[in-house]
């Protein structure tokens, strides 16, 4: 039997099943099994990461949603809840645990920082949002978000969850190997991305300006 | 009320004729001492005066005179007030200070930290490396002649944003469009990066050679964070280790270096005080607490009394939910996951619901200002303080020591390791309930009495052996000191105005400087502002107890061994906020 016939809502159940047989799609299955455990990468930046661990606690408890397992390293994580700022030395860091999580993987930017900088975004040493390197999903406003703010949000990514569909997903999607791969920057006299390494070179080339234009 | 003057204590003029001056100019206090007489009249300082913790150093770049200064805070561990003294140099590079770690050791990261922001070397430095930016990077950023390159105008409110409010993305402005600023001709693809050699030579210092020509064990080097679960956020450690032992150990830090002083100096005084809320994250209306105080030493104004009391409620409070979090997190890092925690978490809830009440956020409080507080505290929330300090936390706290102070994997995890002497700690500028676990009462709430903590009747809580055991144990006591203050401060609390001043967006400043401090649950936590007299601070330094704390953590970790060395981390109880800034 096809996938399309499986979806068919009105699908006959002969009787004496019904009790013990249900019918979904198989897009809706895998969804329900991917966002009932959505395991976040234990790593907090700043201020953020404090809310982060009080929606664990007690009060918030975030296991209700299945996203109590907070796993240290990279290899067993589904999302990335980059919860603070990311500063330029920071950064580097952050994308080599972005590369090294298996896919399927999902990037959260708690609170004003993570998402644009916050109030922080104009000092020498903040990227002012992790938006400019990683694929984010979800945004979370606030500085920092309440716990109930990072609970809303984590509900919207599950929101997202449901949507997908295992046809069109990138990770089985064979022509776009390594598409979600992020270049490390490297900190050399600032930070480079060494995405735009060409373009750096012929805007430092000219640019005479360059202390004269800040 | 801190007078706006503190008197000095020692006449170093005299001493030292020819050798040091005093600082003249108006509004500025304490001595300036001639750089080649630097090491003579500090070490007369330690060893003949008595002021044997050195908490503060920084630099400051007056541009206009062409100078370059160095502002060091003395004090005395006997209590009473400090001394300022300063170096002032030629600002032609190479800018050469004589380093005074010799001194006192706790200089160490402090001087770094103005090799790294100034560019000021400390000659004789026996580690001198960049510490909160990565090597390599270009210029010192805290000079007033480095622009960042988001750089808009000197001052706040920026004319692009106020009065009109046109909202111009600054990418726009930059020519790179980002947070970029590089050198003439500067090309990506033959740029070398740094490998961080020098980070990892430092560290060889320490490495064993092999003993009586036996088989050589090699040492491995092993970085911790700065993504690791009990770093307590983004803090990298590098060690070499011989098996378990560490040999030798190099903090790497600036992971969550926001800038908080270059932002500082462009915004205006009011502007600075929800930042503040940022340095130390758990505790912001300490921190607010300590920059008010600072910046109405310099202004000179009274603070309501109601605001003197509704302040000390808040900052005992805050202190209470920090050391709660701090078991939690210890116990945490020793490996009993969660569970004490969430205790601990639960009366921490209870007391931001208060904090939420009075400011508006739970965490990023916001609170203070010039003369008092924003927001007066409403009557049944001060019922609901009063029930949680007389009935619920002193109950709660005895639960928790009940639980856990007898637990025999804790006693044996902690006691006698990572033994601090009173010396040391104070050699190390160590400060807090750090400091007090080695035998030293040294408490600015009664050392150096701010705000009106005269007033209240509490005991200075200290232990002696300085163990991690006892380390542990004295936030237990501070706990019970703090609500036996609070006991007597919602009793006596006021009715009256909450603010001194009329709310004001521009305060006035006048010219000169204060160091203000104040006892953060973490330690000193110290302000030092320079003002010319405008909108915006000339100089704005934090002194961050989590910074200078974890100078000692070298001396503390060489031939233990490494899983002590999470516990350890856990015990200074840093919080990166702070510590990078």
């Amino acid at each position: 039997m096809d996938n399309e016939k499986l979806s068919l809502p009105n699908y006959d159940i002969p009787e004496d099943m019904q009790d013990v047989v249900a019918i979904t799609t198989l897009d809706r299955l895998y969804n329900w099994g991917r966002r009932s455990s959505v395991w976040p990468l234990m790593f907090g930046l700043a201020c953020c990461a404090i809310e982060m661990i009080a929606a664990q606690t007690a009060r918030y408890d975030m296991a209700r949603f299945g996203m109590e397992v907070m796993r240290p390293t990279p290899r067993q994580a589904d999302m990335m809840l980059v919860s603070g700022t990311v500063t330029k030395k920071m950064l580097p860091v952050i994308v080599r645990l972005y590369n090294q999580m298996p896919e399927p993987k999902y990037v959260v930017a708690m609170g004003a920082c993570a998402s644009g900088g916050g109030p922080f975004k104009e000092g020498y040493n903040v990227v002012a949002g992790i938006d400019k390197f990683l694929p984010v999903d979800i945004y979370i406003p606030g500085c920092p978000p309440t716990p109930q703010a990072l609970i809303a949000g984590m509900i919207k990514l599950q929101e997202k969850i449901d949507k997908e569909s295992i046809k069109k997903v990138r990770w089985y999607n064979k022509e776009k190997k390594d598409g979600n791969y992020v270049p490390m920057p490297i900190l050399g006299p600032d930070l480079i991305d060494v995405r735009r390494n060409a373009e750096i070179r012929d805007i430092s080339a000219k640019a005479a300006v360059l202390k004269e234009s800040a | 009320m801190a007078t706006a003057i503190e008197p000095q204590t020692v006449d170093l003029t005299a001493r030292f004729p020819g050798k040091v001056t005093a600082d003249s100019r108006p509004g500025y206090t304490g001595f300036l001492v001639n750089k080649e007489n630097l090491v003579e009249v500090a070490a007369a300082l330690h060893n003949e005066f008595g002021f044997d913790l050195l908490t503060s150093l920084t630099g400051v770049d007056y541009i206009a005179e062409n100078k370059m200064e160095v502002v060091y805070n003395a004090y005395k561990t006997t209590g009473g007030a400090g001394l300022i003294f300063k170096v002032q140099v030629e600002r032609v590079d190479p800018i050469e200070v004589p380093s005074l770690t010799h001194i006192w050791h706790g200089l160490e990261y402090q001087e770094r930290e103005a090799w790294d922001l100034f560019g000021i070397k400390f000659t004789g430095h026996p580690d001198l490396r960049r510490i909160l930016m990565w090597e390599g990077f270009e210029g010192y950023p805290l000079r007033k002649d480095w622009k960042e390159a988001f750089y808009e105008e000197e001052i706040k409110p920026y004319k692009s944003r106020w009065p009109e409010g046109k909202h111009i993305l600054a990418e726009e402005k930059n020519v790179f469009h980002d947070n970029l600023n590089l050198p003439k001709g500067f090309d990506p693809e033959k740029y070398i990066v740094d490998k961080e050699e020098d980070l990892y030579a430092s560290l060889e210092r320490h490495t064993l050679k092999d003993e009586e020509g036996r088989m050589r064990t090699d040492h491995v080097v092993v970085n911790l964070g700065p993504h690791h679960p009990s770093t307590h956020g983004v803090l990298r450690v590098a060690v070499t280790l011989n098996g378990e032992t560490v040999m030798g150990l190099k903090p790497v830090m600036g992971y969550l270096h926001r800038n908080h002083e270059k932002i500082g100096e462009r915004n205006t005084y009011v502007q600075t005080i929800p930042y503040t809320d940022r340095l130390d994250y758990f505790n912001s209306m300490s921190n607010n607490f300590g920059y008010v105080t600072t910046v109405e030493k310099m202004m000179n104004i009274p603070v309501a009394e109601r605001a003197e009391y509704i302040r000390v409620i808040m900052a005992e409070l805050s202190r209470i939910q920090n050391h709660l979090i701090f078991v939690g997190m210890l116990i945490n890092d020793l490996g009993s996951m969660y569970t004490p925690s969430l205790y601990a978490f639960e009366e921490r809830e209870l007391i931001l619901d208060i904090f939420e009440a009075v400011s508006g956020s739970r965490m990023m409080c916001n609170y203070f200002r010039f003369g008092g507080v924003v927001r007066d505290v409403p009557d049944d929330m001060l019922q609901k303080i009063k029930d949680l300090v007389f009935d619920r936390l002193p109950a709660k706290v005895d639960e928790m020591e009940r639980f856990l102070s007898e637990n025999e994997i804790l006693v044996g995890r902690l006691k006698g390791t990572h033994v601090l002497s009173a010396e040391d700690a104070i050699n190390y500028s160590v400060t807090g309930p750090v400091l007090r676990a080695s035998g030293v009462p040294y408490d600015l709430r009664r050392a150096d009495p701010y705000s009106i903590y005269d007033r209240f009747d509490f005991d200075v809580a200290v232990r002696h052996n300085g163990d991690m055991m006892d380390n542990y144990l004295i936030r237990f006591d501070e706990i019970r000191q703090s609500l036996r203050i609070l006991e007597q401060a919602v009793k006596q609390i006021p009715q009256g105005p909450i603010n001194s001043q009329k709310p004001n967006y521009q305060v006035k400043v006048p010219a000169g400087e204060a160091y203000g401090r104040i006892e953060a649950p973490k330690g000193e936590l110290g302000f030092y502002i320079v003002s010319n007299g405008k909108a915006n601070p000339y100089r704005y330094h934090v002194r961050a107890p989590s910074f200078v704390n974890l100078t000692a953590v070298e001396k503390m970790c060489i031939g233990t061994k490494i899983q002590d060395f999470v516990a350890l981390l856990a015990m200074l109880d840093i919080v990166m906020g702070e510590l990078d800034r």
